[in-house]
């Protein structure tokens, strides 16, 4: 970075709210990238935001149809990681599987979170019985396990990737509805939300502008946090041919196909569930350390 | 006799529902003139900040009447209103919005009321409260309590209240910002012809700041004096001559002789 920008980052006197604002993002930044396992977790990301955008050049072969001729191959020679029942070359189905990955994360992400944070800032923030409504409906929802109450929508809403956003983003904003609430419960009653009043803000205003930003840091922990429990459930309800329909690629299916084999032909799910796993733990990397960035209360040894 | 600025008959203010309500005010009558700095003084929970907060409207389950500037004030008040009394928080740590610039915290009210020149503005209320314009930008945890505390009193006087409502504002402060703060409020009234109501249970800031007093105990006015009858030790009332000797420091005999009401 030219020193010059460094300069105007760390200035103690900024000159606009937009300078204020990236030098508090590059304080964070700077916070965050002393935590080793926090980087790995961002470049477990970055590998994956990768081989999503540049998946054409990065699979040597064709996803979708396979040559029968060289059905379930070991690793090595021009497939690398082996073939699977049809023929089709794992490697280029698991570079091909993280666009759908991908898709459903951000999708659920910027579904299931504005959802939760709306309910749970209003019923926090408006009491009464809003409060009693949404919140009673909230607890309805996190009466059932996640991967249940996920399977009975994309069993009801039917197969396809789609459905399976919408089935997954159904069943995860409650836990973020309640976070929103418990800090808008804390939040409410501060002096600065009480001058807001006297300024004469309206109940919008005040939720939006300063009850929100003050849930957001514990929410975007515990969204990406979850993220790898919503990468489970996609390759569950993959696994069990709710997700994305065949021959598209996609890493729980992909374990599925290989279960018949899994002796033999060990590799056909083992690649599949090891691209799980990392990108699974690369985002529990992450929200620990924006958790240790953001939400500094719970402590670096939470 | 110039005007009464603000009016408060029989004003009674609960807590609670039902057989657990509690009155932390009962039934307290006072005036205050334009440009008369007025004190509530008394120990914690006699509810001299409940009073404070439903004369800026905070709290909106009260009885009786409020007149701000000669008009009623609802319960329920509406924006226009808002603009009457601005009140200065005790804690400058909580009361300023921590994900907000200084900035954004003095701009955001002008946005509200829909008033013309922010920038000018803006400028104009931190250059009132003596802080440079290289504070305009910071966050609040960049900054001192003092000089926090200056920006929620520039926060206050940005909408040109008639009123303001200091509750303790210098109490959560080094000794040595407090008295540099209580002379800026003091050069800001006389400049903009403010009216204070000040709640403290510090006498000799109440004396300092204020021309009159009312000593509360337990939800009610025990005593109104004037600022010269507290400092030669003039007050009528056992409870407010304690709270007298109370605060001039600790002296075994005067605490043995404490009676308790």
């Amino acid at each position: 970075m030219p020193p010059s920008w460094r300069r105007w980052l760390l200035s103690d006197a900024p000159t606009s709210r937009r300078q204020a604002r990236a030098a508090r993002a590059y304080l964070g930044w700077i916070a965050f990238s002393r935590n080793p396992l926090a980087m790995l977790g961002l470049v477990i990301f970055l590998a994956l935001l990768a081989s999503a955008l540049f998946a054409p050049a990065l699979a040597p072969l064709d996803p979708v149809s396979g040559d029968l001729a060289n059905r379930l191959l070991a690793p090595g020679g021009e497939y690398w990681l082996g073939t699977d029942q049809q023929g089709r070359d794992i490697w280029s189905r698991i570079i091909y599987g993280s666009r759908t990955t991908l898709l459903i994360v951000f999708m659920v992400a910027v579904t299931a979170a504005p959802i939760g944070i709306v309910i749970g800032a209003s019923a926090g923030y408006l009491g009464g019985w809003v409060e009693t409504v949404l919140m009673r409906l909230t607890d309805a929802f996190l009466a059932f396990p996640k991967l249940v109450l996920a399977l009975a929508f994309a069993a009801a809403l039917g197969s396809g990737i789609e459905n399976a956003i919408l089935a997954i983003a159904l069943t995860a904003w409650p836990p973020y509805a309640r976070i929103a609430r418990a800090e808008t419960l804390a939040v409410r009653g501060t002096d600065y939300v009480a001058a807001a009043k006297l300024n004469g803000a309206s109940d919008l205003r005040i939720v939006l502008g300063h009850i929100m930003p003050m849930c957001l840091p514990s929410l975007i922990v515990r969204v990406s946090l979850d993220m790898a429990g919503v990468i489970l459930i996609a390759a569950g309800l993959g696994f069990l041919g709710l997700g994305v329909a065949p021959p598209q690629p996609e890493w729980g299916s992909m374990v599925s196909e290989g279960r018949s084999q899994i002796l033999e032909q060990w590799w056909v799910c083992t690649y599949p569930g090891v691209a799980i796993f990392l990108v699974s733990l690369g985002f529990n990397l992450i929200g620990d350390g924006l958790r240790d960035v953001l939400d500094p209360r719970e402590g670096r040894d939470g | 006799m110039s005007d009464a600025i603000i009016e408060v008959e029989n004003l009674t203010i609960g807590f609670g529902e039902g057989k657990n309500r509690i009155a932390a005010v009962k039934g307290v009558d006072f005036t205050v003139t334009e440009g008369e700095n007025f004190g509530l003084v008394g120990e914690s929970g006699c509810g001299k900040s409940t009073i404070l907060r439903a004369l800026a409207g905070l709290n909106e389950d009260w009885s009786g009447r409020i007149r701000l500037c000669g008009r009623d004030m609802d319960k329920k008040r509406p924006r226009a209103l808002r603009r009457l009394a601005q009140m200065v928080f005790q804690d400058p740590f909580g009361s300023l919005h921590p994900k907000h610039t200084v900035d954004r915290i003095l701009s955001e009210p002008l946005e509200i009321h829909g008033m013309d020149d922010v920038e000018g503005r803006v400028r104009l209320a931190l250059d009132q409260v003596q802080l440079e314009p290289v504070h305009r930008f910071r966050y609040p945890h960049q900054m001192s309590g003092g000089q926090r505390q200056r920006v929620a009193i520039a926060r206050a006087l940005i909408l040109q209240p008639k009123v303001i409502l200091l509750d303790e504002p210098t109490s959560a402060l080094d000794v040595s910002i407090q008295a540099e703060v209580l002379n800026l409020l003091q050069d800001l009234g006389q400049q903009m012809g403010l009216t204070y109501v000040l709640v403290s249970h510090d006498l000799g800031v109440v004396a300092h700041m204020c021309r009159r007093l009312a000593i509360m105990r337990q939800g009610e006015i025990v005593e109104t004096a004037m600022a010269e009858e507290l400092e030669r030790g003039k007050l009528v009332h056992p409870y407010s001559r304690q709270l007298l000797v109370a605060s001039r420091g600790y002296d075994r005999n005067a605490i043995d002789a404490f009676l308790d009401h």
